[in-house]
């Protein structure tokens, strides 16, 4: 047996790996998404039909604010993590790491016992305002959901960014004259932007896909995901369900493929 | 061309540094950098050196009752921002977002120069440092000794009042160390910036300082010029630190230290019983056999091009390192005479 085909025997089961569990299945809901009443036109539908386009939009809209937040949230916590030692400070990025171990179901279920009609801000609101405020089962639910589990990864990114930053550098600036302020804007956020782009797409991809904290939350949230649900399980409509996955997907590799252009390879798939 | 700033002299006053853990990088010192001068901070690793720089540029606060002064001003609590220092770190330290001319100008855009004076000023020090061609590059396009001269320029480009230099040819390979000593030397003396420089290589010390500080330990060990320091170190340390140094223990009667290979007379401090001295190998001479107070046999001949070092056994109490010229033959196993003028054994204080 040759080198040559001694590799190529060797790469053989993910070969048929990836046809059997990725290939075929993508290949079939590609063809799915053509094959209702309007055919092709079918994959037009999801962006022309207004119900379609505006859970788009919203589904956007939502994983660009959450990426937003989440990186100015996580970039402060985790420089101020990185750069300093206090007692407790382990415990704390243990707690602030926490959420990495919970579905999305749980972190729904968080939510509600948080700003459900049973939760914490209700009660608080009722007391003090005589009004319950209940934000859970809403859009601004799942923006906190998705931000309670983004933080997290992206905080431990910029941590390791920010310890491979050389300090000099930030000395160097000062000695210059740089001001804190514009120590941060030329020298330390230059220097983290290729953590910001891998770690925002991450955020932005899970953002984009997760089901488990909207499903938990409530069935009439307009995001990409419930739609491919409902459409699936509950109007039988295989075609545009089809459709929107094969929308969604590519919407959300092209945002990581853009990404990765920027930052080098550093992007991981999301979970 | 008008690239000399205006240097400022600098006093430390009693400036120690124990860290938050307790440990004591620096005992409390107190120096003196006249305006326009090059001091260099001398050491091995863990002496203090990085961190007397530090307090002098403003990076490290001294202990309480430390003071700072740059021409007579208090500046113990000002950062170093508005210190007006400019600083080559050990790893460069350069701005890999920005290009060799954004680097070198950053300093003035921070103080708001206008771009065409701006661009003049970075012009003028890219010919100075020899980089020419390069003001478009990115950093990361740059050889070892180019970053160097980027970092330099950056520091001066400011006018700084002082230069702190903290072991800034140490990534360099030893040729180019070289080459770059004698063209910071220059650049030195033709800018006049009081100069305080970081090393702990001696040969850098040597062709670089006006005066020499050797630290050992957290404190200094002496402050001296080169000479000073060469000929007439206070302790042992500085003797085997700067240049090569046999040190000698022996006995002592009569104004002679008492050797194996003979007895040599020392001028000087001669009433111990028991000394500690210092001879450097260039001042020991080699005599015809019988002739010379100290008898020994060569035991190796080393000939390195300019002169050739013996190793010289039975002299004293250790073997001898001896810089012959390297005309004289010298083969292993001869028995030579060696003469030493009285003034060139230095007798060194005993250690506690």
């Amino acid at each position: 047996m040759s080198q040559k085909s001694f590799v190529w025997l060797c790469l053989l089961p993910l070969a048929v790996v990836t046809t059997a569990f990725f290939l075929l299945p993508m290949a079939r809901l590609v063809v799915v998404g053509a094959e209702g009443p309007h055919g092709l036109a079918g994959y037009l539908a999801i962006l022309a039909e207004s119900r379609y386009r505006a859970t788009l939009i919203n589904t956007v809209l939502l994983a660009a604010a959450t990426t937003i937040v989440t990186l100015i949230v996580a970039t402060i916590a985790g420089m101020f993590l990185q750069r300093h030692r206090f007692p407790g400070r382990a415990v704390l990025i243990a707690l602030l790491t926490f959420p990495l171990a919970f579905p999305g179901v749980v972190v729904g279920f968080m939510i509600i016992l948080l700003a459900g009609r049973q939760g914490l801000i209700g009660d608080l609101s009722n007391r003090v305002f005589g009004e319950k405020f209940v934000f859970a089962y809403s859009i601004y639910g799942l923006f906190l959901g998705y931000l309670y589990f983004s933080i997290p990864r992206v905080i431990l990114t910029i941590m390791a960014a920010v310890q491979k930053l050389d300090v000099g550098l930030e000395e160097a600036a000062r000695s210059l004259g740089a001001s804190p302020w514009a120590v941060q804007r030329d020298v330390v956020l230059p220097a983290l932007a290729p953590a910001f782009v891998a770690s925002g797409a991450i955020a932005f991809a899970t953002a984009m896909g997760a089901f488990g904290t909207a499903f938990t939350l409530a069935t009439n949230i307009d995001v990409l995901p419930m739609l491919i649900y409902t459409e699936f399980t509950l109007a039988a409509n295989f075609a545009t369900s089809a459709a929107l996955s094969v929308g969604l997907g590519l919407i959300t590799w092209l945002i990581l493929a853009l990404a990765r252009s920027f930052s080098g390879s550093a992007v991981a798939a999301a979970g | 061309m008008n690239v000399a700033g205006h240097g400022a002299s600098v006093r430390i006053e009693s400036c120690g540094k124990t860290f938050a853990d307790g440990t004591r990088a620096l005992d409390p010192a107190t120096l003196d950098i006249a305006r326009g001068e090059t001091l260099v901070l001398l050491g091995p690793s863990g002496c203090g050196k990085t961190t007397m720089l530090r307090i002098i540029a403003g990076l490290e606060l001294p202990d309480a009752g430390g003071k700072v002064l740059f021409d007579g001003k208090d500046v113990t609590s000002v950062p170093i921002e508005r210190r007006n220092v400019g600083m080559v770190f050990q790893s460069y330290a350069l701005f890999p977002n920005m290009t060799v001319a954004e680097n070198i100008g950053y300093g003035l855009k921070i103080r708001g120069v206008a771009r065409n004076e701006r661009s003049a000023r970075v012009a003028e020090l890219v010919a100075l440092t020899n980089i020419s061609g390069l003001e478009n590059r990115r950093i990361d396009q740059l050889s070892g000794g180019q970053r160097q001269r980027v970092a330099l320029a950056r520091a001066v480009a400011i006018r700084p009042g002082i230069l702190l230099l903290d072991e800034p040819l140490t990534a360099l390979d030893a040729a180019l160390r070289d080459r770059l000593r004698s063209e910071l030397n220059r650049l030195l003396r033709a800018l006049g910036i009081t100069t305080i420089y970081v090393t702990h290589d001696q040969a850098e010390a040597m062709e670089l300082g006006d005066r020499i500080v050797v630290m050992r330990k957290g404190a200094i060990a002496q402050i001296g010029t080169l000479r000073d320091v060469y000929f007439a170190p206070k302790d042992r340390f500085v003797a085997e630190f700067i240049g090569a140094a046999n040190i000698v223990e022996a006995p002592m009667e009569g104004g002679d230290l008492v050797l194996p290979g003979g007895r040599l007379p020392v001028s000087g401090e001669t009433s111990v019983a028991k000394a500690i001295a210092m001879i450097r190998p260039e001042t020991i001479r080699v005599v015809e056999p019988g002739r010379g107070p100290l008898s020994g046999i060569i035991d190796t001949v080393s000939f390195v091009g300019d002169r050739q070092r013996l190793v010289v056994s039975g002299a004293s109490t250790r073997p001898l390192n001896v810089d012959a010229p390297n005309t004289i033959q010298a083969r292993a196993g001869d028995r030579i005479g060696l003469s030493i003028a009285a003034e060139a054994v230095r007798v060194l204080p005993s250690e506690d």
